[in-house]
């Protein structure tokens, strides 16, 4: 079980949080404009890398708060933590 | 029986509280600090199993945790009984009851043993292959019979009558094993100043230590030391099963196994669940059997075992002993047994040309240190009487016996050393293969973790040296026999042959062999036979060691009760029960509940003498012809409020929330993002900032996150904030055409005239002297009036209410009555006439779909032009030909009576219910261009009859000018 540090509450088991799968998925400004391919993409398409992934968290049974988290699924090492709106941090890897 | 075989003096037994306890029903005697293995021994018992597939005898292989073959059932009385249990770490109590497994009509008979003679027909893998055809035998014949005659104990009947609790805790270090190595570190990071928590599995700290024929004096000294370190926690008889993510370690504690009248205020077992910053593993090593022919056989022990038994339980495991080594350390047991008086017969080694002080000491003391040799097989039938012996060549091979069989009763083992690398593996640390010790060793970590001692390969603390020796995985066998059987796993009985079977039908990779011979798949999880595996697949592939690679090590290290797993999640605090203010009304009127996610809900009130159906009749017509009343408090409420909360609606909502005036309330329908629906429920606005959204009951959670969630990530620039009022109020509907004349005589404040008070509109009242709200909303089609009022006001209050309704004949319906009265009505249930893939236009609602308004949620995904398609499935009502039938919800439609298989399906039930209001069954269900269907005739198959026919119709059976809602 992961231990994920909360950016508002501190370090805390991860049956406290639920993740949201994939960051950086941002819903189109314009839906309209976009293909059935870019609608697509949006909805289902989701990357599945082994090694970093940025991903997105929720301290539900804490502050509620979203945050973004960059773990290597390989170790599951959380590398960094960071907030929702902020772009993925360079961690010097692929 | 007698303790023949207990040696007069010494080991760490308690000789002044001998205890009575009973194998095989037996009566025999130990001492307090035995094990159930260290007791049997004293009392002459070797062999105490059959084995797993070819119901072998066999004995005590080890002294500790890796054990595969000693696993009894304890019987603990009134159905309650543990199977599989390791006599080499049970500790004996007074009275304990052990029977041994896998066997018919008893030990010694034992007919299952013709499955040694049929071991041709039982292969690796032998249940993919020979019990494949018929496919109809494989259930009722083969399967029944194969787990009849194989398998391990005996599950228990009765319920678990324990109690185990859970305890989470956080240490700075913690250090697995109380040996030595373990001992050390656990008093350097106290001293310190760290928080430590130590733990061991045996019932005393020292480790291999106490296995020694004078336990070193330093022992008492550190242990005295721990107990003066205030941060430092010892535990014993707890085993770590687990090593997770991040330093997270699951330990079982075993609080009263060891007591025979345990206080009943202690839990049976605690599971710890620790956070560690560190990790220190101090696990030992675990020695290595050897694969020859009849290794198996009762009285074939591993080396270390034996002197275990010797030392720390004053046992002698035997008279005369052959032992047979690949390395130094069984001489330090040949010594030891051979100082309490055992006979060496001789020492087997397979080294070439053997020499160090360990082996000069063996033949200083008149031992035959027979070198270049091998044991090759051994005989006796319950009991080891003889083994044979020969000559290495230069390649490895056989040079011939030597001499006559030697006689023994008692074989000791040594293959080499296992650093015991399982939880080491399981934090995902890599392991190395040392070529010099001719075993896996830890190798770069992952987590916070650092292994000391033997498993990580460090043997100083050993007397005798595991290496160098001389690599021995399997004797090469000296004859060809089917019967000659050379085990590499014990529990699953898995021989060489068949690890040369999986390989001669071409499985290579060493994760496929382990699952077709199941090798090491057991519950010792392969500590005594996964290497040895390895090492035999890699030989018979010329490979390196290696190149083949490791298995995964898994969690749990040792089996863990379910009791510990699940502690005190059983029962009543199996799941939340979440209860309305209500509930004791309705309980009290006899209500039968069903469960709604975790709610209680009300289904149904009988009468004394009605079955669900008349009650549900009973309470359908009265809300139609009078009233009734509903608790709805379990609807999912969310309070929104700030500046930009309209915008919010605007966005979520499929339909427009500009201009809801405060004071009226609106239906909404919420999409995924895909177009297909989610939730649905009525919003009211309150003020201009501020409304109070329902969802459905199950829905309440999930939407508040997922608008929780596009609050935060999607749109931050909104100002709205969400707080669940869910349990704040209680919910009551008041529905049917007197819903007026029951609810004005106790509504202050509020006028509840058709012109005052229209559909869809809410107002603030006093409702039986309780200041709430009334919404005028309909889940009926009737004239219906829902109150709010302060969750714990809500008894009060509905008894009012009911009191009102009794000049009415208005009383409470369930949940069965409302989806009746809504079904008639063609009112949706989101869940049921939905699955995540139904869009509003399937559900004949485009109605709700405000195109021309800006973006929302599902609003592209609505545009897909499958999603347009008109043979997409689309809600429409079925009436059946027979009106008493009604039909399955889920059952499947087709175009045709009785079609030939496979049919075309064109759509399913969603609903179906016998309405009294009509007289006739009614349903609800998604059919491909179902809204083009009206008026056509399709039918139902069923597997015990003729389909049933049902007319397509438009999904509202009941007062289709909706003249009913305005009273």
């Amino acid at each position: 079980m992961l231990l994920i540090d909360c950016p508002h509450c501190g370090p805390r088991a991860e049956i406290e949080f639920r993740c949201g799968g994939e960051a950086h998925i941002a819903r189109p400004v314009a839906p309209e404009g976009t293909t059935d391919a870019e609608w697509r993409d949006y909805l289902y398409l989701r990357r599945s890398p082994k090694g970093l992934h940025f991903e997105r968290w929720n301290h539900i049974h804490g502050c509620q708060r979203w945050f973004n988290l960059a773990r290597d699924t390989v170790s599951d090492e959380i590398l960094a933590i960071y907030p929702m709106g902020s772009p993925p941090p360079d961690l010097g890897r692929a | 029986m007698a303790e023949d075989f207990r040696i007069a003096t010494g080991g760490r037994i308690d000789r002044e509280r001998p205890l009575r306890f009973r194998f095989n029903g037996m009566q025999m005697q130990g001492f307090a600090g035995d094990t159930l293995a260290s007791a049997l021994l004293a009392n002459g018992v070797h062999l105490v199993g059959r084995s797993f597939k070819y119901h072998r005898p066999r004995g005590i292989m080890t002294a500790g945790a890796e054990e595969p073959n000693a696993l009894l059932q304890l019987e603990r009385g009134g159905g309650c009984s543990d199977p599989n249990m390791r006599a080499t770490v049970v500790e004996l109590v007074d009275g304990l009851d052990a029977r041994s497994q896998n066997h018919w009509p008893s030990l010694d008979l034992d007919v299952g043993a013709v499955n040694d003679l049929l071991s041709p027909l039982l292969p690796a893998g032998f249940y993919y292959k020979t019990f494949k055809w018929p496919a109809a035998f494989w259930k009722g014949v083969y399967e029944p019979r194969i787990r009849a005659a194989a398998g391990l104990g005996t599950a228990p009947t009765g319920p678990d009558p324990d109690r185990y609790l859970h305890r989470h805790a956080h240490c700075d270090v913690l250090v697995v094993g109380a040996g030595p190595a373990g001992l050390d570190a656990a008093l350097a990071a106290g001293r310190a100043g760290r928080r430590v928590i130590l733990v061991d599995e045996r019932p005393e700290f020292g480790g291999g230590w106490l296995d020694r024929q004078d336990v070193p004096a330093e022992l008492g000294g550190r242990l005295a030391e721990l107990a003066t370190l205030e941060e430092v926690t010892c535990l014993t008889r707890t085993t770590v099963t687990g090593y997770y993510d991040h330093g997270y370690v699951v330990a079982l504690e075993r609080v009263t196994d060891h007591l025979a009248g345990p206080d009943p205020d202690l839990p049976r077992q605690r599971l710890w669940r620790i956070r560690a910053g560190e990790v220190v593993l101090a696990t030992g090593a675990i020695e290595r059997p050897i694969v020859f022919v009849g290794n198996d056989r009762p009285g074939v022990m591993l080396a270390s075992a034996a002197r275990a038994y010797l030392n720390r339980y004053a046992v002698r495991p035997g008279t005369r002993a052959v032992v047979f080594t690949n390395n130094d350390t069984a001489y330090v047991a040949a010594l030891d047994l051979a100082a309490k008086g055992v006979g060496i017969a001789c020492i087997v080694d397979a080294r070439a040309n053997p020499e160090s002080a360990r082996v000069a000491a063996a033949r200083a003391a008149g031992i035959r240190v027979v070198a270049n040799a091998v044991v090759t097989g051994t005989e006796g039938r319950r009991r080891i009487t003889q083994a044979a012996v020969a000559r290495l060549n230069d390649e490895g091979g056989l040079a011939g016996h030597l001499g006559e069989p030697v006689a023994c009763d008692l074989l000791l083992v040594s293959g080499g050393w296992n650093p015991n690398v399982s939880l080491f593996s399981q934090s995902r640390g890599r392991l190395r293969f040392d070529e010099h010790l001719q075993a896996f060793v830890p190798g770069e970590a992952v987590q916070a973790t650092t292994s000391v001692g033997a498993c990580a390969g460090d043997f100083s603390g050993f007397e005798g040296d595991p290496a160098p020796l001389r690599p021995l995985w399997a004797v090469p066998a000296d004859r060809q026999s089917v019967r000659a059987k050379a085990f590499v796993d014990f529990q699953n009985d898995v021989t060489a042959k068949d690890l040369g079977l999986a390989l001669t039908e071409g499985f290579r990779s060493i994760e496929h062999v382990k699952r077709y011979t199941t090798t090491g798949m057991g519950t010792d999880q392969g500590k005594t036979s996964n290497v040895n595996a390895l090492a035999i697949v890699a030989e018979k592939l010329a490979k390196p060691v290696t190149e083949v690679g490791t298995t995964t090590f898994r969690p749990p290290y040792v089996p863990l009760t379910f009791g510990a797993i699940v502690g005190h999640s059983r029962g009543a605090l199996f799941d939340v029960v979440r209860r309305t203010p209500m509930h004791e009304i309705a309980e009290a009127r006899g209500a039968v509940f069903e469960d709604v996610g975790t709610w209680k809900r009300a289904w149904y009130f009988p009468k004394p003498g009605e079955d669900m159906h008349a009650a549900v009749a009973r309470e359908t017509a009265a809300v139609r012809r009078t009233a009734g009343l509903l608790d709805a408090s379990t609807l999912g409420k969310i309070d929104v409020q700030g500046k930009d909360a309209r915008t919010f609606l605007n966005r979520v909502y499929t339909n427009a929330w500009s201009k809801l005036a405060p004071g009226m309330c609106r239906y909404g329908l919420m999409l995924g993002d895909d177009g297909f629906v989610m939730d649905d429920g009525v919003t009211a606005c309150l003020d201009d900032r501020h409304f109070h959204m329902t969802t459905t009951t199950g829905g309440a959670a999930r939407v508040l996150a997922w608008l929780e969630d596009l609050l935060q990530t999607e749109w931050p620039d909104l100002e709205v904030y969400l707080t669940s009022v869910t349990e704040e109020w209680a919910a009551i509907a008041i529905n049917g055409p007197r819903a007026r004349d029951v609810l004005a005589p106790l509504v202050e404040g509020c006028d509840l005239a058709a012109d005052a008070f229209p559909h869809m509109a809410w107002r603030p009242a006093r409702i039986a002297g309780v200041a709430g709200r009334i919404f005028r909303i309909s889940f009926t089609g009737e004239l219906a009036f829902e109150v709010n009022v302060p969750a714990d006001r809500g008894a009060e209050v509905l008894e009012a209410l009911l009191e009102a309704g009794r000049p009415h004949d208005a009383g409470l319906y369930g949940t069965e009555a409302m989806h009746v009265l809504r079904a008639e009505k063609g009112f949706i249930i989101v869940g049921q006439e939905t699955d995540g893939t139904v869009t509003p236009l399937d559900l004949g609602m485009d109605w709700i779909v405000a195109r021309k308004k800006g973006d929302f949620i599902g609003k592209r995904g609505l545009e897909r032009e499958d999603l347009r398609s008109a043979d997409r499935r689309q809600l429409v009502g079925l009436l059946t030909a027979e009106p008493e039938r009604v039909l399955e919800e889920g059952a499947q439609l087709t175009l045709t009576p009785n079609p030939a298989v496979p049919a075309r399906m064109v759509g399913h039930v969603t609903s179906a219910y016998h309405s009294p209001n009509l007289g006739r069954s009614i349903a609800l269900a998604l059919v491909e261009g179902g809204h083009g269907r009206h008026g056509q005739t399709l039918h139902v198959p069923m597997p015990d009859g003729p389909s049933i026919a049902a007319l397509v119709t438009k999904p509202l059976f009941i007062d289709p000018e909706g003249s009913r809602l305005h009273g």
